[in-house]
């Protein structure tokens, strides 16, 4: 069996704060410290194996009252961002967020955020589970089902929407070993879910009515039968090419460069005993590239995320649902069933909504008076120590430096210490991780 | 050229003539631009973010890159992208009535066409009642009509058909937009205006491979400062040290540093030529909308005359076309405020004297299934429609209306009558004035309409 490369050199806090931001949301205060201390396998099964969830610090506000994810407009993204946030386990979340892009379903057509949240925890429940039970439960989720039409799709009448992606998305990826002909034939396999629309949109209203099942047999991939949804992922699981595509797009989500032969054979070993998704989420964790490689701009939330924990302050209000939208990331409203583009976060629009998250982000931590310095040195310092010792480059380092000497001919050091702080958190080097 | 033309030329060669000798005295006898409402040194202010930059001693600026984008940012014609995302069903947009086989594959989706509006160039076809507004532009002779655009071998993927038309070929690996594959064959490199996506992020067809381009919200606002958080008493010299940080790692090797390095020093760029553009007014009357786009589109109409060097811009409009079920209404109301939307974009530039430099290209990934499925929908089709729109399109067809007893492929969906990548060549080479082929791949194969009177 392949075996997948492993990262050999020595696992600092500078590693720990990669593993952070690439299975989290980045650290807060000594938190690369102490996850260095555990060595790379200790670090990376410490993220697998959490304890039980417990949130730290103030409860998520609007206005100063509690928040209703179920019901306020926009209060389902903060709900989560508060998740982010606080919770003790950054891999589950960061996982939730990854079936939240693979399964991209949106509030935008579903229409209830009761629905969305419903979904958000099966996401999270099966996050490090099996694929296939993922699969299975999304496939007769009713977020889904209203998403991708399955309730409209009847033995009489088919409706090839999620049949559709189901191959082409969820998978096995676009015109990777399926024809027309299949689409259609998936879409007779997965008819005869219904929604009573005449009740509240709660999953109980939502079953399956043989009655408007084509219990006629069908061809997919070649091989014929009398399918049901379940067949029909099964199908897709059993495909010789969903392994391939489910390792590669899962590495996609944590190193930016493709992964080489060798470790995509690994992962496909990993994986293809049993769907289980947590193996692969480890050899990917501990592999060389994810140390060694590129970089990644970090996702909105994601950055949102890790100034608040790096700051220690909370969730407090709408803006941060605006501004994260602003910068191209709603949670629960994905553009598409695609996801997000991943590849091109920033641009004149989104860098600008990111420096707002920034500002308001920065507001509630004044800079202390006393203790500025007026040496440019000092003061990138203490703006750097802000944000839990993100290391900066010496590009970076070099043009604040300058900006802080110039500008305190003419402010105070603490007027100064703001703006350095402002920078620092947009900067290239902080926008990325 | 025009005069107007001549004496922006001359007003932008005065501005880097002045570069380095601080804001050009307003000297008597220099005209000032018609019909812009503003004095001349407002104009040179706001006109262009080239002469702005200049002024502020801008790093970034060499004299002969300066010289060669003014050379190039004379007002010149502009083509404006409106995406109808999810596929828009062509077959409902121009609703073929006079077709004997459409109400047995519309049998419950069906338009009548008592009351609609035939259109005069194949009666068999009715503008679809939300679109009287297009139907009212294309009796002016402002609007051509493409009933059948798509190509061969139609996939049914949103994304790859969609991946298709943006990148301008059937290539699922290419990574730059069809627009930016064009600005970069005349790139002014430091202006992100000539490419600009007014929308919440960038529009994948103006992706480039070097040049400069730009994604604007709210045509409006891009300050800096904002009611709702704290703002910084040294936003200026903020600005310009965060861009002189984005060029730095601009320049480096990370893809990751380069786009955010970018995002920084194109935002510099963007505030520096937005200038004081902060309010606008219209004489049209838009649609009132939650939806941005009829405020986009006014914003843009604005742009224009301000003096900003736009050169492409891509919009998304309103509405959500992928129908799968239910699509009677949403279909409507998503037409209508699109239509509306454009007429007032026209009349608007109409009103401004910039009708003749600006075309509209509308256009949707993929048409729907001729058969109608059985939620009151239409699954994913092949051959869509589209529009060119402006005082200056030839009006008329582009392909024909091929028909249900014969122009169906053998999976029940449209054929394309014309290909986008010979729509797309022809937009370059005679309303941009480039090279078709440093652009489309293998362009010489794909008939290009003429498209201008």
């Amino acid at each position: 069996m392949a075996s997948v490369p492993v990262y050999a050199q020595p696992f600092g806090v500078a590693q720990a704060q990669r593993l952070l931001w690439r299975a989290g949301f980045g650290p807060k205060a000594g938190d690369a410290r102490a996850l260095a201390a555990k060595g790379l396998d200790g670090a990376v099964d410490s993220l697998l194996s959490p304890p039980a969830y417990v949130a730290t610090g103030p409860d998520p506000t609007d206005r100063g009252f509690p928040i209703a994810p179920a019901d306020a407009a926009g209060h389902d993204h903060l709900w989560w961002l508060d998740r982010m946030v606080r919770g003790n386990q950054p891999l589950v979340e960061r996982m939730t967020l990854i079936w939240h892009d693979w399964f991209a379903t949106s509030q935008q057509k579903v229409a209830s955020q009761s629905l969305m949240l419903n979904q958000n925890q099966t996401l999270r429940t099966g996050a490090l589970g099996s694929f296939q039970d993922l699969l299975l439960n999304l496939t007769k989720d009713p977020a889904m089902l209203l998403w991708l039409d399955g309730v409209k799709n009847t033995n009489r009448a088919p409706n090839e929407n999620y049949g559709r992606e189901m191959m082409e998305l969820f998978t096995l990826g676009w015109s990777n070993g399926y024809t027309e002909t299949d689409v259609r034939e998936q879409a007779r396999s997965l008819t005869g879910w219904r929604a009573n629309a005449a009740l509240s949109p709660s999953p109980s209203n939502f079953y399956f009515d043989v009655r408007l099942h084509d219990t006629g047999t069908k061809t997919v991939f070649g091989q014929s039968g009398n399918y049901d949804w379940q067949g029909a992922c099964t199908l897709c699981l059993q495909h010789p090419n969903h392994p391939a595509y489910f390792v590669q797009k899962l590495w996609s989500y944590f190193v930016p460069t493709a992964p080489d032969a060798a470790t995509q054979a690994g992962l496909v070993a990993l994986y293809a005993n049993g769907y289980q998704v947590a193996p692969v989420v480890r050899a990917i964790l501990r592999h060389p590239d994810l140390y060694d490689g590129a970089r990644m701009v970090k996702q909105p939330v994601v950055y949102t995320a890790g100034l608040m924990r790096a700051l220690g302050r909370g969730v407090d209000g709408m803006i941060w649902t605006q501004l994260d939208t602003q910068s191209g990331q709603r949670l629960f409203w994905p553009p598409d069933v695609s996801g997000w583009d991943m590849s091109r976060w920033l641009d004149t629009a989104t860098f600008r909504a990111r420096w707002f998250l920034a500002a308001n982000a920065l507001a509630s931590v004044p800079v202390d008076q006393t203790a500025s310095s007026s040496k440019p040195a000092a003061l990138l310092a203490r703006a750097t120590h802000l944000f839990a010792d993100q290391p900066l480059s010496a590009k970076t380092r070099h043009a604040l430096l300058s900006f802080a000497a110039a500008a305190l001919k003419s402010a105070q050091p603490a007027v100064v210490e703001g703006a350095l702080r402002q920078l620092v958190a947009v900067s290239p080097d902080l926008l990325t991780a | 050229m025009s005069c107007y033309d001549c004496n922006r030329t001359e007003l932008l060669r005065k501005a880097v003539a002045e570069a380095g000798r601080g804001l050009p005295a307003i000297e008597p006898g220099m005209p000032i631009p018609a019909g812009t409402g503003l004095s001349r040194r407002s104009f040179l202010l706001r006109s262009s973010g080239l002469a702005f930059a200049v002024f502020g001693g801008s790093a970034f600026l060499s004299p002969p890159a300066v010289e060669a984008a003014i050379e190039s940012a004379t007002p010149g014609r502009i083509l404006v992208s409106v995406f109808l995302s999810g596929g828009a069903d062509t077959l409902s947009v121009l609703f073929p009535a006079g077709d004997p086989l459409y109400h047995q594959f519309r049998p419950v989706l069906g338009l009548d066409p008592t009351g609609a509006t035939a259109l005069a160039e194949d009666t068999r076809l009715y503008w679809h009642p939300s679109t009287a507004s297009l139907a009212t532009l294309h009796a002016e002779g402002k609007v051509t009509v493409l009933p059948a655009v798509g190509y061969d071998h139609p996939d049914k993927s949103h994304f790859t058909s969609r991946h298709y038309w943006e990148v301008g070929a059937t290539d699922p690996h290419l990574r730059t937009g069809w627009l930016g594959r064009y600005l970069d064959t005349v790139n002014q490199p430091d202006n992100p205006l000539q490419g600009l996506s007014l929308d919440t992020g960038l529009q994948p067809s103006l992706a480039t491979a070097s040049a400069p381009v730009a994604a604007l919200d709210s045509p409006d606002n891009y300050a800096f400062s904002d009611s709702r958080v704290a703002n910084f008493p040294l936003e200026a010299q903020m600005l310009k040290a965060a861009g002189a940080l984005g060029s730095a790692h601009a320049a480096g090797s990370d893809p990751a540093l380069q786009q955010a390095g970018n995002a920084a020093k194109q935002s510099l760029h963007l505030h520096t030529q937005l200038g004081s553009f902060s309010t606008f007014n219209s004489k049209v009357t838009y649609p009132t909308s939650s939806d941005p786009f009829p405020h986009r589109l006014a914003g843009l109409a604005a742009m224009i005359q301000a003096g900003l060097p736009l050169h492409c811009v891509s919009i998304t409009a309103p509405g959500h076309y992928d129908t799968h079920a239910g699509q009677v209404q949403p279909l409507s109301s998503g037409l209508k405020l699109t239509s509306d939307s454009l007429l007032a974009f026209q009349r608007d530039l109409e009103q401004r004297g910039l009708a003749d430099r600006v075309l509209v290209h509308v256009w949707s990934e993929f048409g729907r299934r001729a058969q109608e499925n059985g939620s009151q929908g239409t699954d994913h089709g092949a051959a869509g429609v589209g529009f060119l729109i402006g005082s200056r399109v030839a009006g008329g067809m582009i392909g024909q209306y091929p028909g249900l007893k014969t122009g169906l492929d053998s999976q029940g969906n449209l054929v394309p009558t014309a290909d986008f990548r010979g729509v797309y060549s022809a937009l370059i080479a005679q309303w941009l004035g480039g090279d078709p082929n440093r652009v489309i791949p293998n362009a010489s194969a794909f008939a290009q309409p003429a498209l201008l009177k």
